[in-house]
């Protein structure tokens, strides 16, 4: 052994952790689990074509921007982020929408939220909402048509002919509360009569309501994000903070004025918020870093969801709300650093009392 | 006792049943011992001892030099055969000087003079031995222990803490140390009491080591020194952690612990203070763990200073498989080395053969910004940006977010569902930094230099233009007594003429 | 049109008015950037840039007349130190890679001519009239002086050895994201 020319030597440490990004992404998918099967057993046939659309193509999508820029393709395929981000795509969408909408929003999310800003944890915004965003700007219609859980459910060939062939839904077409309130407050109807024969808090409570693919079951959702609390995953601050910012003002807002502002349960417990606060919030690379800086981050993310919806032009405003404060991200991370060990919050060594050290 | 809270920390797998369960075992004496001359913090110490000379057990090899320094002893009696480099425990695994001595098996001891009673020693005294002994910090930090008494006592401390947080895993030396010679460790921290004049001693000794719970809670009654249980959790050695979580203080970013009022020692230490101050004994041998799942029989071995690693791994029955990676100290802030015949130093606790199963071996992935890295920091840091900076060439930034206070404990990278190297950036950027900082005082040196030179050439060309002068000052001076001289002359002839 | 007006004019003032204090508040004397640089080149007056002393260097630098990659003693670090300092683009494609050097004296070609050490701006070569010369490599700034003057080629640049306490860790390999 030569002693003058030492080969080059691992830094320490030389044991690690059992985890990997892989193993990470996987936790959320089988969180998510209870959620979709839900969704594809309240939707029938179509929810399921409409979800591996989704995630055939943001794979695709991924695979031809890494082999473009030249980059190793198969590691990236592998972690399985594009597949988690077009899964959290999928149940964003209406569950009837045609497969196209799947396609180009996942391609979307992958290639253009993603892969442009340089590729997994390099994205600004969270790829499934603005993704989301871009599909319900661009195709309003498509985005709208929401199924109500009476609708009578279509065989296999049917399931396809909705998903693939673009056969019209006018017939079973509903339209979700939080969209219905809304067209019925344009006409002058206040929200009291808006909501006569259009809810029923155990529907609400269950998911059985006109609504995303996998949106709509509140005790699922809660199920998946509190496993995924249990495995580390995810902490409690921003979903909590996130429920608590929507759930703060609308106490208060129907307090005052109930005919105006919905109550605690219509907004809990309806659109996207409980998939926003336990998996969209919660996405590591567009949310602050501290724990501190997610609860702030869900407690915006909150304010504004309630803000939109109660006074904003869409009914429902997790995914503008979620882009907004993705945007706010650096500027939380700059001002909500953990304190240093032996410094002030300034970053001054810390002074001490000679006295008291006696 | 009431402990108290803090933040960050991991819980690694233990790993440390192999080499826990069986006693202590002494080394057999190596054929060669490589005692190197730098096993401390502080200035390598100086060579006192000449080739071919013959020396016994506890003969002063090479003395400290400078204010913090520590003396190397001869860990058995023999024959000092050279005097040169030898691989280093170092992980650039570059040479260093060391003495290599050739044991002649008697073990003759050197005679020492042993106080009656040791409390009665001047607490400056006490001091004085345990530098003389060559103690140094034996929980790895390795600083002299002696000048860490010497500013304790001046500074006032007030509370003596006893570090028996062996977190790292696999490691089991202090464990087995506490279990089987709580006594004199015991002992040992009386004495360290006595020497700083602290009123409170306290041990803090880690919940998933019972055993050695209760040998020290045993030897400790009567003595008013306080064995507290603390969670078993990694970075509980990291001596402001123990601090932190025995007392509730906090010690100051720029300052010592000594500054709160509170000495730290490891057990290790105590144990060796013991042996110096009640036996006369200096700091020859220490107890390492061997151990990882490529040794056949893990144990711990008191081996003395200058044995190698293949030594102790012969001794325990030589390797099953081959080894994926060798490590010196524990798996989380120890490091590979490649040359079996690295040597033992006093603050070794551990040569390690790890499987490649144990190490865990991935491919680095992109960071997600999961600040799993964020929580797992004890000392409050963001890992994760501070990487970024660092791999952007960025060292200011990094430095901003608190580079300086990284410990390298290592908690991020073991966490990291990524797998990147984040305390490699860290000691990456710290030693470029101090590379920077050598560079740029070397740079003012030679100015100086430059300067000194560019100066010293002027005053010489002035002093030459100046002789010049002279000489011809003096020439026409000497030209014109001459030339009066000769009128003189002339005049003279004349007037004699005349 | 008024309100517009008023609000254009107002808005005037006030930057003004900011510009102005500014100006004043965060007012910086003369060439203290040139008194940076000096202080970041060598400062061994060796003169490989082409201009007089470091001093020259620096105005040079400042005015934009010389690249920051102009000092072989410093090295592609204080090229890019420099690039920094001035906010420049560094063209760095010529310089050799963070590898300090510094001068060697073969001693079976030295003749000890003390031709070396005349030139040396740094003392950095020890030695007298017919014994073989050394160099003190931490006074050495790899400014190759001694290299030219040197009759019998004994003298020349090497990369500094790394020992125990100039050794550190490398940056770890770039993860191919």
């Amino acid at each position: 052994m030569n002693l003058f020319s030492p080969p080059p030597l691992t830094h320490a440490p030389h044991a690690h952790a059992p985890v990997s990004v892989g193993r990470v992404m996987l936790t959320v998918m089988v969180a998510l689990v209870p959620a979709t099967l839900f969704g594809f057993w309240l939707y029938g046939w179509p929810a399921l074509f409409l979800w591996a659309t989704a995630c055939v193509s943001a794979l695709l999508a991924e695979a031809l921007a890494l082999r473009l820029m030249g980059r190793p393709v198969r590691p990236a395929l592998m972690d399985g982020s594009a597949l988690l981000t077009a899964w959290l795509l999928a149940l964003s969408l209406p569950p009837w929408a045609p497969w196209w909408i799947a396609a180009l929003g996942s391609a979307f999310a992958v290639v253009v939220v993603k892969q442009v800003f340089g590729g997994l944890g390099q994205n600004v915004f969270n790829p499934a909402m603005a993704a989301r965003v871009m599909l319900l700007i661009s195709f309003p219609v498509e985005l709208t048509t929401w199924i109500g859980p009476g609708a009578p459910l279509p065989g296999f060939a049917d399931a396809l002919a909705v998903t693939f062939g673009g056969a019209p839904l006018d017939a079973v077409a509903s339209a979700s509360v939080l969209g219905h309130v809304k067209t019925e407050f344009t006409r002058g109807v206040d929200l009291t009569h808006a909501l006569a024969g259009h809810w029923s808090l155990a529907d609400m409570a269950w998911g059985h309501r006109a609504g995303s693919l996998g949106e709509t079951s509140a005790p699922f959702l809660l199920l998946g994000g509190l496993y995924l609390i249990a495995r580390r995953i995810i902490t409690w601050h921003a979903p909590a903070a996130m429920l608590l910012g929507v759930a703060l003002p609308a106490l208060i807002a129907h307090a005052v004025v109930p005919e105006r502002f919905g109550d605690l349960a219509y907004h809990l417990l309806s659109g996207g918020l409980m998939l926003g606060a336990f998996f969209i919030v919660t996405d590591p690379v567009t949310s602050p870093n501290t724990g501190a800086g997610q609860f702030a981050f869900g407690l915006a993310v909150g304010l504004l969801t309630w803000l939109i919806r109660s006074f904003g032009g869409y009914p429902e405003g997790v995914a503008f709300a979620v882009m907004i404060m993705n945007a706010a991200t650096p500027i939380l991370d700059r001002y909500l650093k953990p304190r240093i060990y032996g410094r002030d919050r300034k970053g001054q060594s810390l002074r001490i009392d000679k006295e008291a050290a006696r | 006792m009431k402990l108290f809270g803090f933040r960050g920390g991991i819980h690694p797998e233990g790993r440390k049943q192999g080499s826990a369960d069986r006693a202590i075992r002494a080394l057999p004496l190596p054929e060669r011992l490589f005692v190197p001359l730098q096993q401390h913090v502080g200035a390598p110490a100086r060579p006192v001892v000449r080739v071919g000379e013959t020396v016994r057990k506890g003969q002063l090899l090479a003395a400290g030099q400078g204010n913090i320094s520590a003396p190397v002893h001869a860990p058995t009696s023999g024959r000092v055969t050279a005097i040169g480099d030898h691989t280093a425990p170092h992980p650039s695994g570059l040479p260093a000087p060391a003495i290599t001595l050739e044991p002649d098996g008697e073990e003759r001891w050197i005679e020492a003079e042993v106080p009656a009673d040791p409390y009665s020693l001047s607490p400056e005294e006490i001091a004085n031995r345990v530098g003389a002994a060559g103690i140094v910090g034996l929980g790895g930090a390795t600083f002299p222990s002696a000048v860490k008494l010497n500013l304790s006592r001046k500074s006032g401390v007030h509370t003596l803490i006893l570090n028996g947080g062996e977190c790292e895993p696999y490691l089991t030396c202090d464990d087995r140390l506490m279990r089987e010679r709580a006594g004199e460790i015991v002992a040992g921290i009386r004495l360290i009491r006595h020497a700083v004049g602290a009123k409170r001693a306290m041990v803090g000794i880690e919940d998933n080591k019972p055993e050695a719970l209760a040998a020290m809670r045993q030897a400790a009654a009567g003595h008013e020194v306080e064995v507290v249980a603390v969670p078993a959790m990694y970075p509980m050695g990291w001596d402001k952690q123990m601090i932190q979580v025995l007392t509730g203080k906090e010690v100051p970013a720029e300052g010592r612990s000594a500054e709160i009022g509170v000495l730290v020692h490891n057990i290790a230490t105590a144990w060796a203070v013991q042996q110096a101050i009640g036996l006369g004994r200096p700091l020859v041998s220490r107890i390492v763990t061997v151990s990882g799942g490529a040794v056949a029989e893990p144990c711990n071995v008191e081996a003395p200073i200058g044995a190698t690693a293949r030594d102790l791994f012969e001794f325990c029955g030589g390797f099953q498989g081959e080894p994926a990676r060798l490590v010196l100290g524990g798996p989380m802030m120890g490091h590979e080395f490649s040359n079996l015949h690295v040597p033992m130093v006093k603050g070794s606790s551990g040569v390690l053969a790890l499987t490649r199963a144990e190490i865990a071996l991935t491919q680095a992935a992109p960071c997600i910004r999961c600040s799993t890295c964020v929580r797992a920091c004890p000392v409050g840091l963001l890992p994760l940006e501070m990487a970024a900076h660092i791999r952007a060439d960025d060292l200011g930034g990094a430095v901003d977010l608190g580079l300086r206070d990284c410990i390298g404990c290592g908690s991020c990278s073991y966490v990291c569902p990524a797998h990147i190297p984040l305390v490699h950036y860290f000691n990456h950027a710290k030693g470029e930094l101090a590379s920077q900082e050598k560079g740029k005082l070397r740079n003012e040196a030679t100015r100086k230099l430059a300067e000194a030179r560019t100066e010293r050439m002027e005053r010489i060309a002035r002093e030459r233009e100046e002789a010049a002068r002279q000489r011809a000052a003096k020439k026409a001076a000497a030209d014109a007594a001459k030339k009066a001289a000769e009128a003189a002359k002339s005049t003279q002839t004349s007037e004699v003429a005349a | 049109m008024i309100a517009a007006l008023l609000s254009l004019t107002a808005l005037g003032l006030a930057l003004g008015f900011g510009l102005g204090f500014a100006a004043r508040a965060f007012r910086v004397e003369g060439n203290a950037l040139e008194e940076e640089i000096v202080a970041m080149l060598p400062g061994s007056q060796c003169g490989q840039c082409g201009f007089p002393g470091c001093a020259g260097a620096a105005a040079a630098l400042v005015s934009g007349q010389a690249p920051v990659t102009l000092c072989p003693p410093g090295g592609r670090d204080l090229a890019v130190q420099l690039a920094a300092k001035l906010g420049v683009e560094a063209d760095l494609s010529g310089m050799k890679a963070n590898a300090p050097m510094t001068a060697e004296v073969r001693e079976e070609l030295c003749i000890g001519c003390t031709k070396c050490f005349k030139v040396c701006p740094t003392d950095a070569i020890m030695g007298a009239a017919k014994q073989v010369h050394n160099v003190f490599r931490e006074a050495c700034t790899a400014c190759a002086k001694c290299v030219d003057a040197c009759p019998t080629e004994a003298t020349r640049l090497v990369p500094v050895p790394v020992t125990l306490q100039s050794w550190y860790w490398s940056k770890p390999v770039e993860v191919a994201a």
